[in-house]
């Protein structure tokens, strides 16, 4: 059985000017310790798809359709009942770690709530298990640092804690949304290369949400392209780098600039087939 | 005609910018930030500089105080022959008026209460106030058929766009006072894959037609190498690397450089798990020199 299982999810949302169709009509399967990238650009609906699955969406809102985690049909399941999913079973990482981390609370003070709420740790237990964990996230120094605030920690190192954060509870799921885009190359790298490593450790399912096609070459098993709220292409991330079917999946690749491979100038995407699509 | 044997039209030399951070506590003394230190370089007539380097490492500092946003310590840039330090107020217009900026958050750097046509046409309005209103209508409509928006946007506000448009919208005003040289922050860092393309194809061709100057700020190297002639690497302040694009890119000599360049994802799985390996022994290296 797998892990994750999504069928025809469709999110709407209910506006002044009548409802918009973030996403169409989403379909995948993860398997349990597998990597899934969610390619697409603003507006593909790449990030709200992955928001309905945790009950994330905004008020207006409304998603339909099935999503089965571990076997438990999980979509529009009240708060209470999805509390027990989150943190504990689902992790999240944003793009953004300044402004999901709690700028008035120690490092130390927003792990081991997550301990104590949701394993009911002592304080002790919980402060050492924080620990172990920002020193397997790699940030040197773990014993004084997690008394920190967010603030006294760079970009790169902010993004390390939220990452530490979204595994403290050992969650079988773990969904990254942009979780580099604010980060530079360099750091950007070794977040991602951290991933990779963490997967392979604990053994933890992740869905890479990006917008940078680069990013997922090395990393994810399969790469799902979304655009428009719906998905283009769907396969192995092998075979889609390898010969991409769909001509907006072959325009993204086409479009950034590859240090490998020089080019007089960047051919752009083209949007005719949503065109060729609309006359058939 | 090699680059070497004209004249620069911008020379930099041994310039420094500092700042000074308030005290820490009662018997702290003041600190002394060295943002930028010493750097030189020189910038021709239609050529693209592209500079890289890390946040923090002192590009955006540097590109302000050329302009003179921001004073500089030592050092001096030389504008045409002109020194930018010893500039009188009236210089400083015009120097602002040959240079001007795009700045890397499209929507923040566009005020949200002028219309596009407003945003495009007010530097006209303080460098050239003897444009009369029907030319400048005639300048900023020609405008924005060069960097591909169409006039009847003329009268909307810049939530109204799209970020590559608003970024359309900053390169238009960016050129509409007839620059020399543009300084491009970060300008197209913010932007989608599919869009970036588009900025970075419209700002080389803008460039060929108009025979500018760009000096090229960016985090990405890869971006950089494609449309910039030279490269300049900034680390910590300082140049540790300047050359053409295809020798930084291809035999880099510093650490930072090689490690910027491990880093920069290539679309290619058999190749980035390759890299991947490349990179976990440059970090080891990285890691025992520290």
């Amino acid at each position: 059985m797998a892990l994750l299982e999504v069928k025809n999810l469709k999110i709407d949302f209910l506006t002044h000017d009548g409802p918009v169709h973030a996403v169409k009509d989403l379909n995948y399967t993860l398997e349990k310790g597998k990597t899934l990238a969610i390619v697409g650009e603003s507006g593909s609906g790449k990030t709200q798809g992955a928001f309905a699955l945790m009950g994330l969406l905004p008020k207006n809102g409304r998603a339909s359709g099935s999503v089965m985690f571990d076997g438990k049909e999980i979509l529009n399941l009240p708060t209470k009942e999805l509390r027990s999913y989150r943190a504990e079973r689902i992790g999240i990482i944003f793009q953004d770690p300044m402004t999901s981390l709690n700028p008035y609370l120690r490092i130390s003070r927003q792990m081991t709530e997550v301990l104590e709420l949701h394993r009911g740790m002592s304080h002790a237990a919980a402060l050492a298990e924080s620990v172990r964990m920002l020193e397997a996230v790699r940030i040197p120094d773990a014993k004084n640092r997690v008394h920190m605030y967010p603030h006294e920690f760079s970009g790169g190192m902010r993004q390390r804690v939220m990452i530490a954060m979204a595994l403290l509870c050992s969650p079988e799921l773990l969904i990254a949304d942009e979780p580099t885009t604010a980060l530079d190359v360099t750091v950007q790298a070794e977040i991602i290369d951290l991933l990779v490593d963490l997967q392979e450790d604990f053994n933890t399912a992740i869905i890479l949400i990006t917008h940078d096609l680069g990013i997922v070459a090395g990393t994810c098993e399969d790469t799902l392209v979304m655009f428009d709220g719906r998905v283009m292409e769907y396969r192995k991330t092998a075979d889609i780098f390898d010969k991409p079917e769909h001509p907006y999946t072959q325009g993204l690749l086409a479009a950034v600039p590859r240090l490998d491979k020089k080019v007089d100038r960047l051919s752009t995407v083209s949007y005719d087939f949503m065109a060729a699509k609309g006359e058939a | 005609m090699s680059a070497s044997e004209r004249e620069p039209i911008l020379k930099v030399r041994d310039l420094s910018v500092e700042f000074t951070l308030g005290s820490n506590g009662l018997f702290g003394g003041k600190k002394i930030l060295r943002a930028v230190k010493g750097v030189s370089f020189d910038l021709y007539q239609g050529e693209t500089l592209g500079i890289v380097g890390e946040s923090g490492c002192g590009k955006s500092t540097l590109s302000r105080a050329i302009i003179r946003l921001l004073p500089a310590s030592a050092g001096e840039a030389v504008w045409l022959g002109r020194d930018i330090q010893k500039m009188n107020s009236n210089e400083l217009l015009d120097l602002r008026k040959d240079i001007q900026m795009i700045f890397q958050d499209p929507l923040a750097s566009l005020n949200p209460r002028m219309t596009a046509g407003d945003i495009i046409a007010e530097p006209l309005k303080i460098h050239m106030p003897n444009i009369g209103k029907a030319e400048r209508a005639v300048r900023v409509a020609e405008m924005m058929q060069k960097v591909g928006l169409l006039p009847t946007m003329i009268n909307k506000y810049p939530h109204e766009f799209s970020g590559g448009q608003c970024q359309r919208i900053g390169i238009a005003r960016a050129l509409i006072t007839n620059p020399k040289l543009i300084i491009c922050d970060e300008a197209v860092s913010a932007l989608d894959v599919s869009i970036r393309a588009q900025v970075v194809n419209l700002l080389m061709d803008l460039q060929k037609e108009l025979g500018i100057s760009l000096l090229f700020i960016s985090h990405d190297i890869a971006v950089v190498r494609h449309i910039a002639q030279r490269i300049m690497v900034l680390y910590f302040g300082e140049v540790v690397e300047i050359g053409e694009a295809e020798q930084v890119t291809m035999d880099p000599h510093h650490d930072y450089t090689k490690r910027l360049i491990a880093s920069v994802p290539v679309p290619d799985p058999k190749v980035e798990m390759e890299r991947r390996e490349e990179r976990r022994k440059l970090r080891r290296a990285a890691a025992k020199a520290a």
